[in-house]
């Protein structure tokens, strides 16, 4: 009964159908596992008790009835610190929030938990979702489970890290620049974000709302797919949810590419991007156009300046969602202070880490009388410009198929000391976040330190089937997903 | 580029205090990463409208109904310091703040 926690989510709603274990064995073998792998520090918080509490509950039903109606039934699953769990401690990895319990869960826990999964714990991430390498948490650094003095990429280290790991099956992650697809790619997972407005952000902490989205990162593609498929849908809660309806996804996976048109954007696969990464994005291209696929040549000139458009308005949401934390409320809140004022700025001051403090100021700064005009009001017009250069690409191709980022999972501090090496990180990813287009990470192979790369598909609006269908396509031909990092064995 | 007086401004809009031992380091950080902005400069965006949501959806209305929502209870529970419904901070009037 070793390891059960490693098994796929299909695998284990099979067993746990067919009465191979059940779902308190699952769940302890999650939970032990957390604990053999503490030095991960892939979580911030266990959720034990309530979940084999949970566990036995689900175990009480399925004697009692099938899993049908609940497909998560007695699955554990971990839940990204950023995302509101009622009862059970949320941080956003920060001081600030350090003894927040939200008294209410966001609708993607609420849709976990309706589908009767099993949560776990927490886990980490860089603080308030700002980061490209889970080294800005107040908790600590999480390490990579493929090589332990290395990164999991960020902001979602703690659910990439957890899934590599084989402590769960599948972990939810929030993507704003990358968050949830870089982290994916470094450990060897899969992970989507959704289009801008397919899940629902009620009750996801804000970083940047016109950016922000909530995915799942999964051992495969079918994983993934299922659980989109749950967390998808229009939310009253949310007024920027979309109303279009959600297919089924997994109904998709299988169905042939042929004649598919993946568009290769020239502006990508330039100079200082990793050779070993290169090699491997290309010959997993090669593989989709071995199945049937038709590679197109696509240009989009606006790569070059969607880092800068990123940098201006992500943090200047940030200003704005951030300044609720004034130790009011809820949170932290300084001591020894004379007035209100003071009490506000002593509370962010101490509450905050660095990298969020630089961010708050950019978007302050961006936002600020003299310069909004210059900096946000132009990226915004920059950002319509990168919107309309994906439009012109998917009139030419219907999938675009790109490196996930431009090298593998780097040595912890390795650009800790200089933040702009750091944003550079997230250069293919930020794209699709600005233009608010669905894109999707799968593993494509390893560099020769054994390092994982990540092969990213990018869709058009509300296409997560294409995305769905081609990456289980290539998934199908290969077996990077099926690697197993060297800690597994210590998980047991 | 970001002078220390500007930082300093920029801070107290944004109610946060950066201590003299971290000025510089601030100041280098967001020199750098302003310079990197300069790109857009070049860009032109004549007749581009600005872009502020991807899915081009308006304003999504519901009706005025009082709906059940938070206790007064379970909305207080994370307050630092409370008593009875409401919420207690130092004083703010005579305080000097600006308004």
């Amino acid at each position: 009964m070793t390891n059960l926690s490693s098994l796929s989510l299909t695998e284990m709603r099979d067993g746990l159908d067919s009465k191979k274990f059940s779902a308190r064995e699952l769940t302890s073998s999650s939970l032990k596992g957390a604990e053999n792998l503490k030095g991960l520090n892939a979580f911030i918080e266990m959720a034990s008790e309530s979940a084999l509490k949970a566990a036995d509950e689900a175990d009480i039903a399925m004697k009692r009835g099938s899993s049908t109606s609940r497909p998560l039934l007695g699955i554990p699953v971990a839940i990204k610190d950023m995302i509101l769990t009622r009862g059970l401690k949320t941080t956003c990895a920060s001081k600030i929030l350090a003894n927040f319990i939200p008294p209410y869960d966001a609708t993607v826990t609420q849709r976990l938990k309706d589908a009767g999964a099993i949560v776990v714990g927490k886990t980490n991430l860089d603080e308030f979702a700002m980061g490209s390498s889970n080294e800005n948490s107040a908790y600590g650094v999480v390490q990579n489970p493929w090589d332990t003095s290395r990164v999991p990429g960020g902001s979602s280290g703690g659910s990439a890290a957890a899934v590599a790991a084989g402590i769960v099956p599948v972990a939810l992650g929030t993507d704003t620049g990358g968050s949830i697809r870089q982290p994916a790619s470094f450990c060897g997972v899969v992970g989507i974000k959704p289009t801008y407005g397919r899940v629902s952000r009620y009750g996801v902490v804000a970083y940047a709302s016109s950016l922000d989205q909530v995915g799942p990162i999964a051992r495969n593609v079918r994983d993934a797919a299922k659980i989109t498929k749950i967390l998808a849908g229009n939310d009253k809660a949310d007024a920027t949810s979309s109303a279009l309806r959600v297919t089924d996804y997994e109904a998709v996976l299988g169905r042939e590419i042929k004649g598919l048109k993946v568009g290769i954007p020239k502006e990508y696969f330039i100079k200082g991007l990793n050779s070993e990464v290169e090699e491997s994005v290309k010959a997993a291209i090669a593989q989709l156009i071995s199945a049937g696929a038709e590679a197109v040549e696509i240009s989009l000139p606006t790569t070059e300046v969607a880092l800068s458009v990123y940098y201006v308005l992500a943090p200047a949401e940030a200003s704005s969602n951030l300044s609720r934390y004034d130790g009011v409320k809820f949170g932290y809140r300084a001591s020894g202070t004379k007035d209100l004022k003071e009490l506000y700025s002593k509370t962010r001051s101490e509450g905050f880490g660095k990298e969020v403090k630089r961010r708050i100021l950019i978007g302050t700064h961006v936002l600020s009388t003299g310069y909004y005009d210059a900096f946000y009001l132009r990226a915004q017009k920059v950002r319509k410009l990168i919107y309309e250069d994906f439009q012109r690409a998917f009139s030419s191709c219907d999938v675009i198929a790109c490196p996930t980022a431009p090298s593998t999972a780097f040595k912890i501090g390795e650009k800790a000391s200089d933040p702009l090496e750091m944003y550079l990180s997230d250069i293919f990813t930020i794209p699709v976040n600005l233009a608010g287009l669905p894109g999707i990470s799968v593993p494509c192979g390893f560099d020769r330190a054994g390092l994982p790369i990540g092969l990213q598909l990018i869709g058009r609006q509300f296409e997560e089937e294409t995305l769905f269908k081609v990456a289980y396509a290539y998934e199908s031909s290969t077996q990077w997903h099926k690697k197993v990092p060297p800690v597994f064995a210590a998980s047991k | 580029m970001i002078t220390k007086e500007l930082l300093l401004k920029i801070a107290k809009l944004a109610h946060i205090s950066v201590p003299e031992s971290e000025t510089t380091e601030f100041m280098n950080n967001l020199s750098s990463i302003f310079g990197y902005m300069e790109k857009l400069e070049s860009v032109n965006v004549a007749n581009v409208e600005p872009m502020s949501h991807v899915l081009g959806a308006t304003n999504v209305l519901r009706a005025d109904e009082v709906t059940p929502s938070l206790p007064v209870e379970e909305a207080l529970q994370n307050a630092p310091d409370s008593s009875g419904r409401f919420i207690r901070v130092p004083i703010i009037i005579d305080s000097g703040v600006e308004h």
